[in-house]
């Protein structure tokens, strides 16, 4: 029983990481309808560029401070005026397809440019265990749950608070609307594509130290994101949260009690049972069809 | 079909016949290997392109008909036994992951069609028995046709390029029929269709059955032709490609898939002079040609076409205008 506990929690330590790109993914998607199949490359980037910093010297925090700076100019900035607004009038297609070049290119590009060695990444918390009524929980694990539990609430109070997040939700909700009602449209755009740059740069900063920095490592934190966006909804930023969690359990439980090679089934499963069952998510509103 | 394309459609089958006997077998094998990806794409187009439905599990089909031919060759059967049950294997499983397509759209559709490509794999990768697993199934040997062993780099792609020249044409047929029309009513709308007495239901699963089909046959193809099969050709990554090929050439348009398999399997190989950093200049050109050309290759005659009557357009206006001008 302690083990199935020790399970969970650290199942849902590895979810809560894939949480934070699931956010920033579902708010791409509300505010600007743009789906982006290089999420997980968006947190690969950030983890060389913190190496990157470190190597020149630079300490943790400020690394991770410069490393969210230039995301938000590169990922956010650039990738929305470059990339998201000149595909967005044409629909789905080009923007997929777009974005996944983009996940082509940056993932040859570090593989190419820098290295293609896994790097080892120093880890935020110290090597220590706590034992809590019998259950050994790792320092690590309970730092990361902490950590990215408060970003993504604070996003949701950001959100769900402030005048500018309120604005962000409003444009999400209907553009026409927020725009008679002087909103500035393309800024509020501009944020949410800045929160995810945030987002995945810091879950680049707790996930990095267990999965070492390499370039490939994207392509399944990438996926892993979509499903929890979809289990959770994709329509609701609460939604990654759970989705989040949900797969992070799951494979976790799933890689012990049923079998290592079918770890990633169990996932799969959920997310195609919510899929066919409750398209809208565990947490998402239903959308009805227009003509 | 208008006379420019048919002089275009000849000269490609006229290239397409006369270059593979004066390339090396690497050349030949390339030759093959892309028409292969047309097929495969062919059918995909045919989803995504014609019907708007939205896929990414395509190379799952191309798997399954890869893995059928492969298995069944290896008990003993012919591969002319095997091609017909891929085909209809692929047939009906593509009618039962066309059952989310009525439920769900857009985004939600591809990523379970995404979710049913990484079962697939799975089975592949972890069904030793059946699938040989990470090994994979080697020595599949080349069918041969009336008695003719096609084992030759030729003359496997000489019978390549017949098959797909025939689905070709056989899916230009079904699509100039009220049949393939019904698939572009189901795309641009889908409740205008239905409400014209268009069985939208049908036509959804259909459009995922056809498609799956040729992406079967462009598996056992693919099978016979590269002689070893392990499951990394039938990732979700793969079926992404495929997506990008259609779109890149041009979705909707019925020779896209051909200009689109081109960029995604023989451009990678001229980009090798880049050595390492080739799959990089190959994702940076992907993303400028979305910028360039949202609707694809394919789209560039269009454009010519919209900005010379947009020139005719304006020149009549001013001379309407200078007319008028000098009448008063």
């Amino acid at each position: 029983m302690t083990d199935f506990f020790q399970l969970v929690f650290s199942g849902m330590a590895t979810g809560s990481i894939y949480a934070l790109a699931a956010l920033g993914f579902t708010l791409l998607w509300q505010a600007s309808g743009t789906i982006n199949f290089a999420q997980g490359e968006f947190v690969m980037l950030p983890a060389f560029v913190m190496i990157a910093f470190a190597t020149f010297g630079a300490p943790m925090p400020l690394a991770f401070a410069l490393t969210c700076v230039v995301a938000v100019a590169i990922l956010g900035w650039a990738f929305k005026r470059g990339i998201a607004d000149p595909l967005l009038r044409f629909g789905l297609m080009p923007i997929v397809v777009a974005t996944i070049g983009l996940s082509i290119a940056a993932r040859n590009g570090i593989r190419a440019g820098y290295s293609a060695e896994a790097h080892p990444f120093p880890s935020l918390f110290a090597d220590k265990l706590f034992t809590v009524a019998g259950v050994n929980l790792t320092l690590a694990d309970i730092g990361t749950l902490v950590f990215a539990l408060a970003l993504v609430l604070g996003t949701q109070a950001f959100l769900a608070r402030t005048v500018t997040g309120r604005a962000m939700q409003a444009v999400a909700q209907n553009t026409e609307s927020a725009t008679v009602l002087g909103i500035n449209v393309p800024r509020m755009i501009f944020y949410t594509f800045a929160i995810n740059a945030v987002l995945a740069c810091a879950a680049a900063l707790l996930v990095t130290p267990t999965y070492l920095a390499k370039f490939d490592m994207g392509e399944s934190l990438g996926t892993k994101a979509f499903f929890a966006a979809i289990i959770g909804g994709f329509n609701n930023s609460r939604g990654a949260l759970l989705g989040g969690i949900i797969v992070g359990v799951s494979e976790n439980l799933a890689a012990a009690y049923i079998s290592a090679a079918y770890k990633d089934a169990v996932a799969l499963v959920i997310f195609m049972a919510v899929i066919l069952f409750k398209p809208q998510g565990l947490l998402g509103k239903k959308v009805e069809r227009k003509v | 079909m208008s006379r420019t394309s048919l002089i275009v459609v000849a000269i490609v089958l006229a290239v397409l016949l006369a270059v593979p006997p004066l390339l090396k077998n690497y050349g030949v094998y390339l030759f093959s290997y892309w028409l292969v990806f047309v097929i495969a794409t062919m059918g995909l187009n045919l989803t995504i392109g014609y019907a708007g439905q939205k896929s990414l599990g395509h190379a799952a089909f191309f798997g399954i008909g890869a893995y059928t031919v492969a298995i069944l060759m290896k008990a003993g059967f012919s591969f002319w036994f095997g091609l017909p049950v891929a085909m209809l294997g692929c047939f009906v499983i593509g009618l039962a992951l066309g059952a989310p397509a009525l439920r769900v759209q857009t985004i939600y559709l591809a990523f379970a069609t995404l979710g049913f490509n990484t079962a697939v794999w799975l089975v592949m990768r972890n069904e030793e028995w059946l699938t040989g697993g990470t090994f994979g199934i080697n020595n599949i040997a080349r069918p041969s046709l009336f008695g003719f062993q096609l084992s030759a780099a030729l003359h496997y792609y000489y019978f390549v390029l017949a098959m797909a020249v025939l689905l070709g044409a056989l899916l230009w047929k079904l699509l100039s029929s009220p049949w393939g029309k019904a698939f572009t009513a189901l795309r641009d709308n889908p409740i205008r269709a239905e409400s014209l007495g268009v069985n939208i239901q049908a036509y959804t699963l259909l459009s995922f059955a056809i498609g799956a089909v040729y992406a079967g046959i462009a598996g056992a193809l693919f099978a016979s032709l590269v002689e070893f099969i392990e499951p990394a050709p039938f990732t979700v990554g793969a079926s992404i490609m495929m997506y990008l090929m259609v779109v890149v050439g041009g979705a909707g348009y019925f020779f896209g898939p051909l200009l689109g398999s081109a960029v995604g399997v023989l451009l990678p190989e001229w980009l090798r002079f880049a050595q390492g950093w080739y799959l990089f200049v190959f994702g940076s050109a992907v993303v400028m040609l979305m910028l360039w050309l949202p609707d694809g290759l394919l789209s560039i005659p269009d454009r010519i076409k919209a900005r010379r009557q947009s020139r005719e357009a304006s020149a009549a206006r001013n001379v309407a205008a200078s007319k008028i001008g000098a009448a008063s």
